[in-house]
């Protein structure tokens, strides 16, 4: 009995160890701004993230043939075994009746660029320098008219674009932990 | 019409019929005797133990359940160059709720070479809106506190069309792991989420660098940053060495070979992101957290029943709306619907498991299950879906979000099982 309240007594004191879960665990190395800046390859709409460089549509359509995307996405862009990168329905025609096509149903030029760098070319992905991404992102725009032949995208220029789709996009939904995945939907 | 158990006399003749061979098989036979316990005879062929099966174990040369490349008739997996797509796991074959991991479905942002990672290169990126960006190397994140949850995954292409003649076909593209590592809400809480952070954009490491954009309060409620899968490192095709796993919603959220996690103050429109745009908000709203769902993989399409009597019907539930509650199964075609037993404790955005017990009167029928998960949302049939959204459930009818729809089975007098929608 004695032993018993003599255990009792250490396990109050702090004899007995508990887990301890800090605030913080101080594990991890903090990256260099330019590890950062080396590692991020994500775009957003207001292309803050975008690098130096230029290009325009004429620059691109050379491109478009040199780095071979004429091979999958058709030399028009149209009519390759990859997604079809040009609108051929009449004008007027509501884009989400232009079926899926990268430069026409992306709310922000922005999408376009991020897409093409990240993904493209097919097998050498990455490869693709700033200048010839903006190049062919602007060729792109301009098969679709989107933007003329003779403009010069940059970090400032691109974000700025008005792409067709304009605001007739579904805003994404205000997700809640633990509720229906939509109000009012018994499915 | 109805279940019917095996006969309690039944059961106890058999019982005693079992228990006498224990007997038996614990009293060594005399010299000369033939063994009576049930043991091999010599002559039965016998597996040689070899060094590679006493390192890795195999599974038996009789058992050769195999994925298919999804959709059937469409792309081949591998392809000649050697590239991955789509490959269905093969439910009918399943038992239990875990999926094995050399069966597990794999499903690519499009044709691609599985990363050979090497995990002591490999880095996870923590920045963009917080106080502290993090580097983590595969150690660093062994250290956090972690976690082990069984959950399932589902590509939102796993849809039954009238061509699928297997649930492999129809559903195959879920699997269900048990999945270790550390949750996401841990990490961030190290680098400090600023308050303006309100999506994150998760990215992989492999050719193409898929990246998808998730609200922030999905990943401060369950998304997990697995090393683990099934009791050891996730596999290539699983995402080695690291992967996110976002309990309920569409598969292509679990980033594979996770190497960078961004917080941001918007949708970032980051290439997933891109095929998940929509027009209609009620829509794109089901393109997240799958609904409840449930196959029954036992009687199901290809199969055959021997002949009248007794089965139990087996199948599989899940919900990206938390725990299975309740699954029903009906076995006249929908008229009248019979609580199936759930076996086990139902695990929140996993694959539960449920039986049936059956008395097959050798009639033609159509079985189904549905079932109904912790939030009260009940699995539809397409035409409850239909009537819903006000469309006709005509030839180009398709469900909104992740289809999931009852699926009907038909069992015809002979035993042969086929899809109820063929």
């Amino acid at each position: 009995m004695a032993t018993l309240r003599l255990v009792a007594i250490v396990w109050l004191l702090g004899g007995v160890g508990f887990a301890q879960s800090p605030a913080r665990f101080g594990i991890g190395r903090s990256p260099t701004p330019e590890e950062i800046r080396a590692w991020d390859i994500s775009i957003g709409p207001t292309g803050e993230e975008l690098p130096p460089g230029r290009g325009s549509a004429k620059e691109g359509a050379e491109l478009y043939k040199q780095k071979g995307c004429a091979g999958c996405h058709g030399a028009t862009g149209t009519g390759g075994p990859a997604p079809v990168l040009r609108s051929t329905a009449k004008p007027g025609v509501e884009v989400w009746e232009r079926g899926r096509i990268l430069p026409v149903r992306s709310p922000f030029a922005t999408t376009v660029w991020d897409y093409i760098n990240r993904a493209m070319p097919l097998n050498r992905e990455g490869t693709l320098t700033p200048d010839e991404v903006y190049a062919l992102t602007a060729f792109l725009l301009y098969i679709n008219d989107v933007i003329p032949q003779d403009q010069v995208l940059d970090r400032e220029s691109l974000p700025k674009i008005k792409m067709p789709i304009g605001d007739a996009y579904a805003s994404l939904p205000d997700w809640k932990p633990r509720t229906r995945r939509l109000k009012d939907y018994p499915f | 019409m109805g279940s019917r158990r095996p006969d309690r006399r039944e059961l106890l003749k058999h019982g005693a019929a079992l228990a006498s061979g224990l007997t038996l098989g614990a009293v060594a036979p005399a010299a000369g005797q033939t063994p009576a316990s049930g043991q091999a005879p010599a002559s039965q062929p016998m597996i040689k133990g070899s060094k590679e099966m006493i390192a890795y174990g195999d599974r038996s040369r009789f058992v050769t359940s195999v994925r298919i490349p999804h959709p059937p008739g469409g792309r081949m997996s591998p392809d000649q160059f050697g590239l991955v797509f789509h490959v269905a796991a093969p439910l009918q074959d399943s038992v239990g709720v875990i999926t094995p991991s050399s069966l597990h479905y794999v499903a690519t942002t499009r044709g691609s070479f599985m990363p050979d990672i090497d995990p002591n290169e490999h880095r996870l990126m923590i920045h963009g809106l917080v106080d502290r960006p993090l580097t983590f190397t595969m150690d660093d994140l062994k250290r956090f506190p972690s976690v082990t949850r069984l959950h399932f995954i589902e590509c939102a292409g796993n849809r039954a069309t009238p061509r699928h003649r297997t649930v492999q076909e129809t559903h195959g593209m879920t699997s269900c792991a048990e999945w270790t590592g550390v949750l996401l809400s841990t990490l961030l809480k190290e680098c400090g989420v600023k308050s303006t952070a309100t999506w994150f954009v998760a990215e992989g490491a492999e050719e193409v660098k898929g990246a998808s954009s998730m609200p922030v309060a999905k990943a401060m409620d369950d998304v997990l940053v697995a090393y683990g899968m099934n009791g050891e490192p996730v596999r290539p095709q699983n995402g080695f060495p690291l992967r996110l796993v976002v309990p309920g919603f569409e598969g292509i959220f679990s980033t594979k070979y996770l190497r960078r996690i961004k917080l941001v103050d918007r949708y970032y429109l980051n290439y997933n992101d891109f095929g998940h745009l929509d027009q209609d908000p009620k829509v794109a709203a089901l393109d997240y957290q799958i609904g409840p769902k449930s196959v029954i993989t036992y009687p199901s399409g290809g199969q055959q029943l021997p002949g009248r009597g007794f089965y139990e019907i087996s199948g599989l539930a899940w919900s990206g709306g938390g725990a299975v509650r309740r699954v029903e199964v009906s076995t006249d075609g929908g008229r009248r619907w019979n609580l199936a037993e759930i076996k086990g404790t139902p695990q929140r955005m996993a694959h539960t498991r449920f039986g049936y017990a059956w008395n097959w009167d050798g009639s033609e029928t159509e079985i189904l299950s549905r079932c109904t998960d912790e939030l009260g949302q009940v699995q539809p049939t397409r035409a409850q879906i239909a009537k819903f959204w006000n469309v006709a459930m005509d030839a180009s009818f398709r469900v909104p979000g992740l289809d999931n729809s009852i699926q009907p089975w038909r069992i015809a007098r002979d035993g042969s099982v086929q899809n109820g929608y063929a």
